[in-house]
């Protein structure tokens, strides 16, 4: 007996330690389900987040200089390993900026031998530079070897000479007192576009030919002089390709055409300061379609050319105010349009141009920036103080990204005017990719408007008969019947929408149109010749197979509508719908249009809006409806006055719940429309809506890039989206349904 | 009349109308679906037209496959001759005329006033190949290795050559491709100890070794297959094709011939179903445009299984948290509400997120702890089957747990209240009582996520399915199951055939096909579950009185 009861007492124990077991077992597998579902929320937020991030500058070391010669020009290689600095006295110096060379002196080279007259350098991302000395010029580039000894890259300073060691005599009577140049890729021809100590401006281009005998290069000269300038110039500038010169002189702009030597053209004199100000510093900015010009009252205004109806001209697109009085210098970015300002009193300021954005502004040094020099990876740059040169790292991922440009019109270069665009990639390596949200989002709108605008009506009819009117008999067969339609793949709906429907419509459009006006005319006159059957007849049918019978009426003026398409076409448009519309009409008409859009999406939102508005309807507690009735009033009034009044907040639900589908809907509308990003509301035209922009660019976007981060921001909006609509509806549902339980 | 309106029953009768429209939009689709799809498998009759078009006489033979309507008004504009037609229209016929590589386009359009003669020809011969699709014409005569047979070898000849380039299949298959998979693996040991720093000469000798006794077997078994391949082209079969010329085709490119207009209808009906079966089994030819859809198959049911394994078990204990354990408060109805409307967010959202967390953070981080020897090739690091499995159980982890949940809320508490009273732990009642009752409605979840999983294609398309796998995720191969690797989707097959492919008329009746088979599966699991379900509501019922 004892024994007995020691073996229930452990048995229980284990039942009780099992029981423990299960509890927190369950719960803890519970909440990390729900854990996960909110992971969602957090890892798309976690990923959006850095292109909001702020620009944040460190210094990372100082070099003092043992010389007393100023720089001309500062650089860095592609990882920050080693910098350069170009002296006046025509050096160039190799300093370690990691490893065990640090803030060394590594290597120093004298391009020239003799005294230098100017100084110049190209394109920041080309990373050339130019000395003139008397007639001659030499051209060199500071670059860098990177091999891969035992699986670690070793970064070694390598100084090249594109043009030749000796330089090139340009064959000019006087010094050359300011030039700008260019050397074209594979070293096959170079343009310098210089001032002499007399005044004269001239261009001159080299072009290269292989000799067929020696194989040696032989670079021939064709020498232009420019009119249309004369007196000092302040800057000069040609682009990379040598297809334009800019010359800035008396706080004007002056562009010239030197694309060809042979016919170089004065294209346009504008005044760019800014009021009472006079232009300090120009510079082009990445891919040279705009000029910046950085004024002493401390603003710096980006022009470029512009095409309306004063023709091409240069135009003051936007300035940025520094609210600084000493500032000295601006300097792009090497790819990307952000530039950066120095000041006298030490302080830098970080801009994005077409963003507008002013991402950073903070004093760095004590001293005056003399120079300045941002890395190609834009995550480090080099600046010269008074008697050393700083390192610092930079943070600015993604400064062309802010809130409000996503959302605002932007003025990009080449556009007209300020535009919505949505353009994130092209062949073209300079492109800027242009991430306006507003295209898609209202691509979302629209496609989700013409879904509800075709499945609301439908939906909520089919719904209050099925709740109300319905045998119960019937419903039980009709309910499951629609509501099936809601497990269709969408991919089955977006391929017979693209490849079925939207042929079909191009050809029967007038069929359908049509068949919208009949179709309600047709059933009310069979209603009224039903009604008009002798009572006798009727009563011997069957009630509420309204339905059923309307079927055969609406295949037959279905039938009777597309019958007559050919005539119709023939008769409203000329035989061709398309050539109708776009001809006489002048609207614009793609095939895969937002009516069929409309249609397919809506096929995929009726039976989630049917069978929720139906749920509603039919769960109105009976007795109202029936109290109702006994008071005389009529069918129809006590569904409107009543049940509908009491079911309303159901039916919004419903519709909530549709257009939360309607808005998320991917594959539908990626093969039912054209994907493109325009903004129209026209019915003939498509849209590119903000899933089906995920689904087409994801796949290609560079993890980590902007426009990785950007697609994660519309898939975030997305969530957000239809999770709020989501709520609301179900919230009112549960309100509702307890309302329902108390009546 | 006046009265008739005023009584409403107008609006009724509208109301009625609109449940037509959403039955004859639900039913005529899916028998479109079905039409479309079945028809695809029929031997349609191959038709011989004798046309002439502007003065000039030419035969074509093919099979009719779309007819339409034209004004002859517009005809007559366009400068079509139409002399002696009064009628306003004029049917006109799209015809798939085959013979691709001695016709621009292998689609035409005939009008029926240039139509003399339009027969259906007894002889008239269908001959599906390996490229350049189908080929039209009349046997003229059959050569076994270049000497002339009767045409009624014929038969016999292909089934021949089908059964060698078999045989030669599965070696490519099975034995050369477990060479390539061993060649490979060896490579990717040998680079792992070479980054342990382990690699001494004998181990590399000994991989030296064993990959030159691997090439040596490769060799082998490549002469055999060339041999097999040889062997199969032997024969040929010439062609009057419709230009009348005579066209020699190797039977090695013979897949199968029939004679649609000498079929009698019994044969018909067994080739259609014939002609199911090879759709079902084989792998697709032509760029998807052509052959069967196994691998899609394959793919969407490995996928969809590995997804049921994963979600099944997470769905339930999150179900049974919430019904069971959580407290009946505030904080549990929302986070009840935010599970059903997780339900709603857009599938591709949960594509983003797969991609994004799965394919990039933890198949990274897998990459760089366990296979640093396949870098920078990436092993988990990119889209495979068990990230598509993953997102698509969060995806379908809602389902799964407001089914369970409604299921458990259905069992009458008497029975609950039965239990603890006499004497059973919590954890025993729902163990004995509570999740036994639920298993249909948990199966009734599962068969939902499982059809909803199965025909869900955006968030696929970022995490996993591409156009054409050239394995399947199962292999003679250990370790047999390849969780890394990329599958095909019958879903997004659909799509890549219907709107990716570079010949969209000619792929359209498969994409149809294919559309019949995902929405048969789909409808019938649906089905399946709304019956288990109404089934369980009323055994509930029944208990409750």
């Amino acid at each position: 007996m004892n024994h007995s009861l020691t073996q229930t007492s452990s048995q229980n124990f284990s039942r009780k330690v099992k029981d423990q077991v299960a509890k927190y077992g369950v719960t803890a597998g519970g909440i990390m389900v729900l854990i996960a579902l909110l992971l969602i929320f957090f890892y798309l937020l976690y990923v959006v987040q850095p292109i909001f991030d702020d620009v944040s500058v460190t210094h990372d070391q100082e070099i003092r200089l043992k010389d007393t010669h100023s720089s001309l020009a500062l650089g860095t290689d592609d990882h920050v390993e080693i910098g350069y600095r170009v002296v006046s006295n025509a050096n160039v110096e190799f300093y370690g900026l990691e490893g065990k060379h640090k803030g060394e002196l590594i290597e120093q080279h004298q391009v020239v031998s003799e005294p230098i007259t100017a100084f110049s350098a190209s394109m920041a991302y080309l990373q050339e530079f130019a000395f003139a000395t008397g007639s001659q010029v030499t051209v060199f580039k500071p670059g860098f070897k990177v091999s891969f000894a035992t699986n670690k890259r070793v970064v070694l300073p390598n100084l090249t000479y594109p043009l030749g060691e000796e330089g090139i005599d340009l064959e000019v009577d006087s010094n050359i007192t300011k030039f700008a140049f260019s050397v074209l890729p594979e070293n096959e021809g170079a343009g310098f576009l210089y001032q002499l100590e007399s005044g004269d401006l001239e261009y001159a281009f080299m072009s290269a030919e292989v000799n067929f005998m020696t194989d040696e290069i032989e670079w021939s000269i064709e020498k232009v002089s420019l009119p249309f300038v004369n007196g000092k110039v302040k800057n000069i500038k040609v682009t990379a390709d040598l297809s334009r010169a800019f010359v800035v002189q008396d706080n004007t702009l002056i562009t010239l055409n030197i694309r060809d030597i042979e016919d170089v053209t004065l294209l346009s004199k504008t005044k760019v300061s800014e009021p009472k100000a006079n232009v300090v510093d120009v510079t082009l900015l990445a891919g040279a379609n705009s000029i910046l010009f950085a004024n002493d009252n401390g603003v710096v205004s980006q022009w470029f050319e512009v095409n309306d109806e004063e023709g091409r001209h240069f135009k003051r697109i936007r300035a940025f105010e520094s609210n600084e009085i000493g500032l000295n210098g601006v300097y792009p970015e090497f790819y990307r349009r952000s530039f950066f300002t120095t000041a006298n009193d030490g302080s830098l300021g970080v801009y994005h141009t077409t963003s507008g954005a002013k991402l950073f502004h903070e004093s760095i040094a004590d001293s005056k920036i003399d120079l300045f020099s941002i890395s190609p990876r834009a995550n480090a740059f080099l600046t010269q103080n008074t008697h050393s040169i700083n390192l610092y790292k930079i943070s600015n991922e993604h400064p062309e990204v802010t809130w409000s440009g996503l959302w605002n019109e932007i003025w990009y270069e080449g556009y007209s005017e300020p535009d919505y665009v949505w353009q994130s990639t092209s062949a073209s390596d300079d492109f800027e990719g242009k991430f306006s949200l507003v295209p898609i989002t209202f691509g979302t709108i629209k496609a989700a408007f013409y879904a509800m605008l075709f499945s609301v009506p439908i939906a909520l009819a089919a719904a209050v008969y099925t709740a109300y009117f319905m045998p119960s008999k019937i419903r039980k067969v009709v309910k499951p019947t629609v509501e099936i339609m809601e497990a269709l793949p969408t991919v089955i709906l977006g391929f017979l929408a693209g490849l079925w429907l939207a042929p079909l419509i191009e050809l029967h459009l007038a069929s359908i149109v049509l068949l919208v006006t009949i179709l309600p005319v047709a059933v009310i006159l069979f209603a009224f010749m039903w009604h008009n059957l002798p009572k006798k007849i009727l009563n011997s049918l069957p009630q509420g197979m309204d339905s059923l019978l309307l079927i055969p009426v609406i295949l037959l003026f279905g039938w009777l509508c597309f019958g007559m398409s050919p005539w119709l076409n023939d008769v409203l448009f000329d035989g061709d719908v398309r050539l109708f519309i776009t001809d006489e009409l002048g609207i614009s008409f793609d095939q895969r249009n937002s009516l069929v859009v409309g249609i397919a999406m809506g096929f995929a939102v009726i039976p989630t809006i049917f069978s929720i508005a139906e749920d509603a309807v039919f769960s109105v507690p009976k007795h109202l409806s029936q109290g109702s009735l006994a008071l005389g009033a009529s069918q129809w009034q006590t569904l409107v006055r009543v049940v509908l009044l009491t079911a309303s907040p159901g039916i919004f639900s419903a519709v909530m719940m549709g257009l939360g589908r309607a808005v998320g809907e991917t594959m539908i509308v990626l093969m039912a429309t054209g994907n493109t990003p325009i903004m129209d509301w026209s019915v003939f035209q498509g849209m590119r809506t903000l899933s089906a922009n995920i689904a087409v660019e994801m796949p290609e976007s560079e993890v980590g890039s902007t426009h990785y981060r950007i697609l994660f921001l519309a898939a975030f909006v997305l969530f957000v989206f239809t999770f709020v609509f989501n709520t609301i509806a179900e919230f009112v549902r549960q309100r509702l349904r307890e309302k329902y339980s108390s009546l | 009349m006046k009265n008739w309106f005023k009584s409403g029953s107008p609006w009724i009768w509208m109301t009625a109308g609109a449940v037509s429209i959403s039955l004859i939009s639900v039913i005529g689709l899916l028998a479109m679906i079905a039409w479309r799809g079945l028809s695809f498998f029929w031997p349609a009759e191959v038709y011989e037209f004798d046309i002439k078009q502007n003065g000039q006489s030419t035969v074509v033979i093919g099979e009719i496959y779309d007819k339409e309507q034209v004004a002859a008004e517009r005809l007559r504009n366009a400068g079509i001759d139409l002399a002696g037609y009064d009628a306003e229209f004029v049917d006109r016929y799209l015809v798939k005329t085959g013979n691709r590589e001695f016709v621009e386009l292998d689609f035409r359009w005939i009008l029926d006033t240039d139509i003399q003669q339009k027969t259906t020809k007894s002889g008239i011969a269908v001959i599906e190949r390996t490229k350049n699709g189908n080929f039209y014409g009349y046997v003229h005569s059959v050569y076994q290795d270049g000497v002339k047979v009767d045409n009624s070898k014929l038969e016999e000849l292909i089934e021949r050559s089908s059964d060698i380039a078999e045989e030669a299949l599965d070696l490519q298959n099975s034995e050369i491709a477990a060479i390539n998979y061993d060649l490979e693996r060896d490579r990717l040991k040998q680079r792992a100890l070479e980054l342990k720093g382990e690699l001494t000469q004998e181990i590399k000798d000994e991989f030296k070794a064993k990959k030159l006794r691997l090439e040596e077997d490769y060799q082998v078994l490549e002469k055999s297959l060339f041999a097999l391949r040889q062997k199969a082209d032997r024969d040929e079969v010439v062609i009057k094709d419709m230009r009348g010329e005579l066209v020699r085709i190797r039977i090695a490119q013979v897949l199968d011939i029939h004679f649609p207009n000498d079929m009698s209808l019994l044969d018909k009906v067994g080739r259609f179903f014939v002609q199911m079966g090879k759709f079902v089994s084989d792998d697709p030819r032509e760029a998807n445009t052509e052959g069967g859809v196994f691998p899609a198959i394959f793919g969407t049911v490995f996928m969809v299984l590995l997804m049921a394994v994963i979600v099944t078990p997470f769905g339930v204990v999150a179900a049974i948290y919430l019904h069971e354990y959580a407290a009946k408060n505030a904080v549990t109805k929302i986070i009840r509400i935010a599970v059903i409307n997780l339900a709603g967010v857009p599938s591709i959202v949960y594509g983003v997120f797969g991609l994004g967390f799965f394919v990039y953070m933890l198949g990274g981080s897998l990459d760089a702890l366990f296979y640093p020897e396949a870098l920078p090739n990436p092993t988990f690091g990119t889209p495979g089957v068990i990230w598509s499995a993953l997102t698509l159980a969060i995806l379908t982890l809602p389902v799964v747990i407001v089914s369970t949940e409604e299921g458990m809320s259905r069992i009458p508490s008497s029975l609950r209240q039965g239990s603890l009273a006499l004497g059973a732990t919590k954890a025993e009642t729902l163990w004995r009582i509570i999740i036994p009752m639920a298993s249909p409605a948990i199966m009734t979840g599962l068969i939902l996520a499982v059809a909803r999983a199965a025909g869900e294609v955006a968030p696929l398309m970022l995490v996993g399915v591409v156009k054409m796998a050239p394995t399947l995720p199962l292999d003679g191969n250990f370790p047999f199951i390849h969780l890394d690797r990329k599958f095909m989707h019958l879903g997004f097959h659909i799509y890549d055939v219907g709107f990716q492919s570079p010949n969209v008329e000619a792929a359209r009746p498969l994409v149809y096909a294919t559309a019949f088979l995902l929405v048969t599966v789909i409808v019938s699991l649906n089905i399946t579950a709304i019956g288990i379900r109404n089934h369980l509501r009323e055994k509930y019922k029944s208990l409750e009185h």
